[in-house]
Parts: C-alpha cells; sequence; structure tokens
C-alpha cells in the first residue's frame, strides 16, 4: 500500500461546490482515471481517502489538501496527470507527492485567503481592517445548524492587509470598473472555524462595512505558522526539502473560462 | 443573432440561493456548442428540480441524440427553487440553459418532460421567466415552439393552452424528425410563419397540435368530441415507437452531475415495454410492445458508460427488470465482469418470486445484503386480482424466506391504497402480511432483528389504462383506512415493532388525478394556482391541497363541473375521454373489456409468455414484441483494473 497526498484547487464555478460534492467527484474521477485505488474493509467498502480540512461552499482555493491510498505503486506525477484529466476544469491537481511518513493534519493550523471585494474601495477597506486589527475581541453571530452562535473572530486573525486591483473581469459591466479592496488575510485554525464570510461580517460589526455585491474569497495557501508568521508549506518534508514557502502571489491564480 | 451566457448576471446572486451548484453546469460528459454554427437549437426541460431532472433518462438520450448532430444543438435546463426565482425576478436575470447559460427564448424548441403532471406548474414558472408568453396562442415566430413529452404527454389536455405540440411515446426517433421539419422551414425562410410549421408538424400524424383542434361540450360537461379545425390535419395522433433498442445504445455518455442527485448511479436500460399488464399501470399500458436490449448490447453499454462516468453503481432499468428473457445470464455476465472493482449492480426488483432472490444474490455477492424489495400493490388476494398483480401470499413468504436466509436483513413491500372496489379489510390485510414477513424472516434466518417496511402510494387512475373509467377514491376514505392499517400494524408489538411504515396522505393523489385525467377546462385552474404562487407541486413543503381546491372551485364552478366530478367520479363506457384522438395503440373496447374482468376479480395472463390478448398495440402501430434469447453470453473483459473498473496503464503497468 502507498501513501500518496495531494494539492488541488477549487477554481472559478467550481467554488460554489460543497466539500461533499467535492469527495464525490473526486472519487469519480479516481475510478474513471483507473486509479488502483485502496479500499476499507468491511460491510460498506469505501476507498481511502482522507480529507485535510475544506473552502466552505462558495470559496475558492488554490491549496485544497487530500490523501489516497492505493494497492500498486503508481508513479505520483503519473497520477497527478492521470487524474487531472479526469476532473473538470477548476478542480485542478497542483501537485502529488508520496506520503514520508508523519500526519498531514498536523502541519496544517492557517490559511492564508484573498478576499475580492467588488463595490468597496481600497481605502474604505483599509480603514475598516485597521479599526479591526486595533481590537481585541470582535464578536460576530452566526447562523450554524444548532441555531444561532457568538464568536470570537479577532484572535483567529493572525494579518491582515489591504491591496487594491481593478474589477475582476467575471464581474466585468460597462462603467464598473473602479478599483476594488482586496483583502489579504492569514488566519489561523481555530474550533469554531474562522471563515472569510466571519471576517467580513466581522468587518460590517465594526465598521458597517457592506459589500454591495457579494465578496469573492480565495484560500490561497495552508500550512504551519512559522516563527514570522509565514506559512510553512505541508508537502516541503514528503518532498525531502525543508524549503519554507510564501503564499503564492496572486497573479499565479487562473479563473477558469468557458 | 449572437446570444450572450447570462452566467456574469447569474452568479452574484449563486451565494445568496440554497444549493448554488446546482445551476453552474459544468457536469461531465455536458456538451457545448458554438451557438452561431447551428441551424437548429433545442432547450430542453425537466420540470423540477435539478436534483431530480438531471438523472432523467429521457431528457440525457435526447440532449445526445440532437447534440450528436453537427447543425444540432442542445441545451439543458431544470426548474429553479423559489429563492433564485424571486432574485433572477428583481435583477432580470431570464430562465437560463445550464450548459450554455442561455437564454431559453432564444431557442428555436422548447421540449419539457414530463413523467408526471406535478411539473406543470414550474412549466409556467420557466416560460415567464424566460420571457415566453405562457399561452401558446399569444407567441411569435420570435418564441421557441413549446413541445410537452413524457408519459404526462399521453393526456395533454390540461396543458393544451400552454404547449405548441405534444409528442407521445419514444422520443429519439420524434425529436429527429421534429428537427428536419423545422431545419427544412428554417432554411426556406419560414414561410407562412408559425401555423406552417405547426401544420407540418401535425401532418406527420405524430405530433399533436392541440390548438389544432376543437373541443366541444355536452350540456352535462361531458366531452361531445374533439375534432380538427382545418385542413392537413389528422383526426387522430399516434404515438411513437422506437422498436431496435440496440440501434439506440443512449445515452453513451451519461452525464455526471457535480452536485447531488436523487440517483448517484448510472442507469442502462435493459428493455422498454411491459406486458405484465397490472392495471394500474400507465407506464406498462403506453410503453408496449416490449423491446428487449441485446445482453451484448447492455455489456457494452455499461463498460462504456463506467469508463465514461466513474459511477460505484449501475442499475439495470426497466419497468420489470427480472423479466429480460436473459436476465440471469446478464446478472452473472456483469457479476463475473466486475468482481474487485467495488461496482454495484442493481436490479429494481418487483417480482414477487425466488428466482429474483437468486438474481439479487448475484447482484450483491461482493457487497452488502441490505434490503429487498417487492410490489405485491395489493394487500389482499382479492385485490391483486382486481389490479392483475398475480402473486399469492404463500410466494410472497415463499420468497422472503429465501431472502432472509441467504443473509438479506429487510424486506420492501410496496403497496397502493385506494384502488377500486377497495374496501377497509383488503388493506388491512397489508398488516397482516408484513406480520408474516417477519414471523417467517426470524424463522429463516434465526433473528429477532429482521426488517419489513411498507410503502404505501394512493392509487391515482390513469388515462390509457383499464383503470381510466374508475372513480378515484376520496382522500379521506384513503386517510381512514391508513389510520385503521397503523392501528393494525402496531396491535401486536413483538412483530409491529420490526415493522416500518411510510406513506403520504391522500390529498395529493387527488390533485394528481385531477391533473392525469383533466381536460382543457383544467388548465385554467393551473394557471390559477400558478398566478396564486403554486409551485413544486411534487414537493410536500410546497405543495398546497388547499391552493388547488381553491383555485378548482372558483374555476370549474362556473362551468358546471368540479374537482369530484373530474377526479372520484366513475365514468361510462361510452363517454368521450379528454384522450381519446390520442392513439397509444391500446384498443378502446380491450381497456373496457379489461375494467370489466377487473371488477369481475378476472385476471390476465402476460402476453411475453403466453398468447396474444389482443390489446391492440401490435397491430395498430405495426409492431411486435422483441425478445430474446439470443444464447449469447457476455466475455468476461479481462484485465478489469484494481479498485477500479477501469484499467489504466499509465498508471500501473501491471
Amino acid at each position: 500500500m502507498q501513501k500518496l497526498r495531494l494539492r488541488y484547487t477549487k477554481r472559478g464555478r467550481l467554488r460554489f461546490t460543497s466539500h461533499r460534492d467535492i469527495a464525490r467527484t473526486f472519487e469519480r474521477a479516481l475510478r474513471r482515471a483507473g486509479v488502483p485505488m485502496a479500499y476499507s474493509q468491511g460491510f460498506s467498502p469505501h476507498p481511502k481517502v482522507s480529507w485535510v480540512g475544506a473552502a466552505p461552499t462558495g470559496v475558492a482555493s488554490e491549496a485544497e489538501y487530500v490523501e489516497v491510498s492505493v494497492v500498486e505503486q503508481v508513479d505520483p506525477e503519473a497520477l497527478r496527470t492521470a487524474l487531472d484529466a479526469a476532473l473538470p476544469p477548476g478542480i485542478d491537481v497542483i501537485e502529488v507527492v508520496q506520503a514520508a511518513g508523519g500526519n498531514l493534519t498536523e502541519r496544517i493550523d492557517a490559511s492564508s485567503w484573498r478576499v475580492e471585494l467588488d463595490g468597496v474601495s481600497p481605502e474604505e477597506l483599509a480603514a475598516a481592517v485597521e479599526r479591526f486589527m486595533a481590537l481585541d475581541q470582535v464578536l460576530v453571530e452566526r447562523l450554524t445548524k444548532d441555531g444561532k452562535r457568538t464568536i470570537d473572530v479577532r484572535p483567529a486573525v493572525v494579518s491582515a492587509h489591504v491591496e487594491a486591483h481593478s474589477s475582476d473581469a467575471g464581474h466585468d459591466e460597462p462603467g464598473l470598473s473602479q478599483p476594488c479592496g482586496i483583502l489579504m488575510t492569514v488566519v489561523r485554525q481555530v474550533t469554531p472555524t474562522v471563515r472569510p464570510d466571519d471576517v467580513l461580517n466581522a468587518l460590517r460589526e465594526v465598521a458597517d462595512l457592506v459589500p454591495p455585491v457579494p465578496a469573492k474569497a480565495t484560500r490561497l495557501a495552508q500550512g504551519r505558522l512559522d516563527d514570522a508568521g509565514r506559512l510553512v508549506d505541508p508537502f516541503a518534508q514528503d518532498r525531502g526539502s525543508l524549503a519554507t514557502q510564501g503564499a503564492p502571489v496572486a497573479g499565479k491564480q487562473q479563473e477558469e473560462r468557458r | 443573432m449572437t446570444v450572450e451566457s447570462v452566467f456574469p448576471r447569474l452568479e452574484p446572486l449563486l451565494p445568496r440561493v440554497s444549493k448554488p451548484v446546482q445551476y453552474v453546469g459544468g457536469e461531465l460528459n455536458a456538451t457545448l456548442k458554438d451557438w452561431d454554427e447551428t441551424t437548429v437549437r433545442w432547450a430542453l426541460m425537466y420540470p423540477d428540480a435539478y436534483e431530480v431532472g438531471l438523472p432523467n433518462q429521457g431528457v440525457m438520450i435526447l440532449y445526445e441524440i440532437l447534440n450528436e448532430l453537427p447543425d444540432v444543438l442542445a441545451e439543458r435546463t431544470y426548474a429553479v427553487w423559489p429563492d433564485l426565482e424571486q432574485l433572477m425576478r428583481e435583477h432580470d436575470v431570464p430562465q437560463f440553459t445550464v450548459d450554455g447559460h442561455r437564454p431559453v427564448g432564444a431557442f428555436d424548441l422548447f421540449g419539457v418532460s414530463f413523467s408526471t403532471e406535478l411539473g406543470y406548474t414550474n412549466m409556467l414558472t420557466a416560460l415567464d421567466l424566460a420571457g415566453i408568453p405562457i399561452h401558446a396562442e399569444d407567441r411569435t415566430e420570435d418564441h421557441p415552439i413549446v413541445v410537452a413529452g413524457g408519459h404526462a404527454a399521453f393526456n395533454p389536455e390540461p396543458i393544451a393552452q400552454f404547449v405548441d405540440a405534444a409528442v407521445l411515446g419514444d422520443g429519439e426517433e420524434a425529436v429527429l424528425e421534429i428537427t428536419e421539419i423545422v431545419r427544412t422551414w428554417k432554411q426556406e425562410g419560414c414561410p407562412g410563419g408559425r401555423d406552417e410549421v405547426l401544420t407540418r408538424l401535425a401532418e406527420t400524424g405524430g405530433v399533436y397540435i392541440p390548438r389544432f383542434y376543437d373541443v366541444e361540450y355536452l350540456p352535462d360537461g361531458r366531452i361531445q368530441r374533439v375534432v380538427p379545425n382545418r385542413e392537413r390535419v389528422p383526426y387522430r395522433v399516434f404515438k411513437r415507437t422506437t422498436m431496435d433498442l440496440d440501434a439506440w445504445p443512449y445515452p453513451k455518455q451519461p452525464l455526471v452531475p457535480l452536485a447531488e442527485s436523487v440517483h448517484e448511479r448510472m442507469s442502462v436500460e435493459i428493455f422498454r415495454g411491459c406486458t405484465r399488464g397490472c392495471r394500474f399501470c400507465q407506464a406498462g399500458m403506453i410503453t408496449r410492445p416490449v423491446r428487449e436490449r441485446s445482453i451484448e448490447g447492455i455489456g457494452a453499454m455499461v463498460q462504456k458508460g463506467l469508463e465514461a462516468t466513474g459511477f460505484e453503481e449501475v442499475g439495470l432499468l426497466s419497468l420489470s427488470s427480472a423479466d429480460h428473457s436473459e436476465i440471469a445470464q446478464i446478472t452473472k455476465g456483469l457479476a463475473d465482469r466486475y468482481e474487485g472493482t467495488n461496482t454495484g449492480l442493481s436490479l429494481p426488483s418487483t417480482r414477487v418470486d425466488a428466482f429474483n432472490v437468486d438474481l439479487a444474490n448475484e447482484l450483491s455477492r461482493n457487497g452488502r445484503r441490505s434490503g429487498l424489495t417487492f410490489a405485491p400493490e395489493g394487500g389482499s388476494e382479492r385485490m391483486r386480482r382486481v389490479i392483475n398483480k398475480m402473486v399469492s401470499e404463500e410466494d410472497l413468504i415463499r420468497t422472503v424466506s429465501a431472502a432472509f436466509a441467504n443473509g438479506w436483513r429487510q424486506v420492501k413491500l410496496y403497496f397502493m391504497c385506494g384502488l377500486p372496489t377497495e374496501e377497509d379489510e383488503d388493506v388491512l390485510q397489508i398488516a397482516e402480511m408484513a406480520k408474516n414477513v417477519i414471523r417467517a424472516g426470524r424463522q429463516a434466518s434465526g433473528r429477532n432483528d429482521v426488517r419489513c417496511t411498507i410503502s404505501i402510494g394512493g392509487f391515482v387512475p390513469k388515462p390509457h389504462t383499464p383503470f381510466q373509467w374508475a372513480a378515484q377514491c376520496d382522500p379521506d376514505t384513503v386517510d381512514d383506512r391508513l389510520r385503521k392499517l397503523r392501528e393494525a400494524v402496531n396491535s401486536d408489538r413483538s412483530l409491529g415493532r420490526n415493522i416500518g411504515m411510510r406513506y403520504h396522505d391522500g390529498k395529493p393523489s387527488l390533485v394528481e388525478g385531477l391533473l392525469s385525467r383533466g381536460d382543457r377546462r383544467i388548465g385554467h385552474v393551473i394557471e390559477a394556482v400558478w398566478r396564486d404562487g403554486g409551485r413544486f407541486d411534487g414537493w410536500s413543503e410546497h405543495f398546497s391541497y388547499e391552493r388547488w381546491t381553491g383555485k378548482a372551485a372558483e374555476v370549474l364552478e362556473p362551468l358546471g363541473v368540479d374537482l369530484a366530478w373530474f377526479t372520484t367520479r366513475e365514468r361510462e363506457e361510452l363517454e368521450v375521454l379528454p384522450w381519446d384522438h390520442l392513439d397509444s395503440g391500446l384498443d378502446k373496447e380491450w381497456l373496457w373489456a379489461d375494467w370489466q374482468d377487473a371488477l369481475d376479480e378476472r385476471e390476465q395472463d402476460d402476453c411475453r409468455w403466453t398468447p396474444c390478448f389482443d390489446c391492440g398495440v401490435c397491430p395498430a402501430m405495426g409492431t411486435d414484441i422483441e425478445v430474446g434469447p439470443t444464447g449469447k453470453n457476455l466475455i468476461p473483459i479481462t484485465p478489469v483494473g484494481k479498485g477500479s473498473p477501469v484499467r489504466n496503464p499509465a498508471l500501473t503497468n501491471t
């Protein structure tokens, strides 16, 4: 049995998939690609696929992680190519490594996010972020299956700053291509999870910031925070190097276009 | 004319609605063509939520057949939930296809597939959102031709004012013929306008154009006659029958959605039609004769489908799959072929006999044995003679004993309530049967924890069946019988605690009955209900009985008829039924004779195994039953993959 670790994306309109949608799509793609999957024993055998966190529905990601086990040795790069071809455009397999032991979940304790706020000026956004960062505690309410729940967003936010960007081509409407504010933030994975939505709600709480159209969030990277507040690539040990890697630059992000 | 995608306008709305993934398209095996490269363009709709509509085989088949033509484009659209409908109205986003997100109003044809009448209000929503006038008479050449198909189209009279055309029967060849007529008409420069193209469709004899027929009524509200109101239009419209299923191996590339759907498997239709002759079953009557797909054709479809989809389960679909003349070879061949690949096979099992248990054992030899389903339909022996479901209680007990002895732990039994001539006792027999199943199961398995679930649906008389004349049982009687049945099940706790009971109250069935056997006057009720907010009538959380009864009273009373007149009234032999001019091939005299046999509790044999009983279909349609055996076998394809039904040499070289 061989264990492989995969990093994949959730781009473009595929961001509307839920984690369950992704899981089903993945399992079918593994079968179509002819991956010799290992199956669990027992009454109702399941392919051995373990998921590491998952970006929420509606949120895009450049860095999602999953582990799969196979019963025959496969070449990681061949698997990457075959699986990527079997997956819909937008779920793109970026890297596959053979697991060098250890626990992948323990190598991830934070995410960096890029949140595009169409119709919000960079100045307005920066002011809200500044006010938010100056506080010790920002409580927001979140609707869960069990009713309303109050969470403190502030401690989870490690860093936040604002970049400016001309409006995304997907939303291109004549006369609307003014610069919009982009929030770049690193958020620690705590319980309960603080999502980009919660951070935006916190900005509304502290600065009355209400985007005119729904914001578009993208997870850029996941990893373990080092002392300098940077994310350590979770595959670094599997690759046999200990290189650290910052968040991928925004320009590298490819939107799925059909 | 360039048609733009509405996706940029839709996208900002999606974070605000539930399950947005259902609106983004991008299914595996979907086709997206260049608009300007095509001549004839179809929008195909299944008028229910995406999760129900996407797996529909009919739409999937037509979508693929049409897209195989180089100059034809077909895209799919589904009913949007009320949350998105409201936002679409606010932001002026039209009904769109999920393939190209193109506005439905821009297509040449808008085909709507009705498996059930409960989709009628959803069609009106789609038309309205698309900017297409809901009344056919208000449409111009700028609007699509609205074509209804599916089983409900065998009585399209209730939606006659909303559709331009209806097609009865198999769609494979019909859509190609319609496409050809529209293509020619367009290439000629649309001579004679909309009227001319509809007349050309009517001339084929296989496309019903409701507006070309006038309905005359008698003073008592019954129909006097239905007659064509112009030249070139036939008196009767015939159903279409695709004879050689092996020549139509569709879907070749089944659609695989990103979103979860009601059928998480791929389906291969192993035969079409049914000759069992269950008198309540409209599908069994209108899809005659039986036409089998060959064992080799089935094997190839399963193999190609699994490669194209990656599904973990294959359903061998038909109205009574165990009746295929080579079903034992098919199931064994497929089970051998896919052993060790974690591929499940399933058979909608309705026949109650030991043979069925053998098949189920074969299909589950590598997997779990959870539940087996049988459909005795009637609780008492007498009731089963009335409905022509020939199965004795001894058969059933023998069958379930075999199932429990083979490791099955649960048996699901399907019944109907409200059948013609039914008394309380007939329904109470269901409780006795379920208890006997538990007793037999405990004995056969040596365990106490066996389960039996009884699932009960309300009977709705349907057009083109021997029960088309029957009085529908009123909802109060149905509900009362179900209450008594529940008491009877629970009367003995030692058995009752192992029996589950699932049923719906009788009210939705009455509305379904109104829509099933209604005539053109019911169109006004549908419209009134829709205008009052009626949507998604197949969903209990959206269905409103009060709205339907209220609007029915409002609309029908001035016409001298009412809800009861259409539903709980028994029809007489010579009454002109609203669908009499639509020919399913069944001889009306034979249907009446079979109805009389039902009342006399006389059974009718299956023409597949016994001589022809003259239902009329084969001579009227120029068809014949097409069954095996072919004597062929499935050759095991070796090697198949490990942990996957597909072998990829690029990954593993063993």
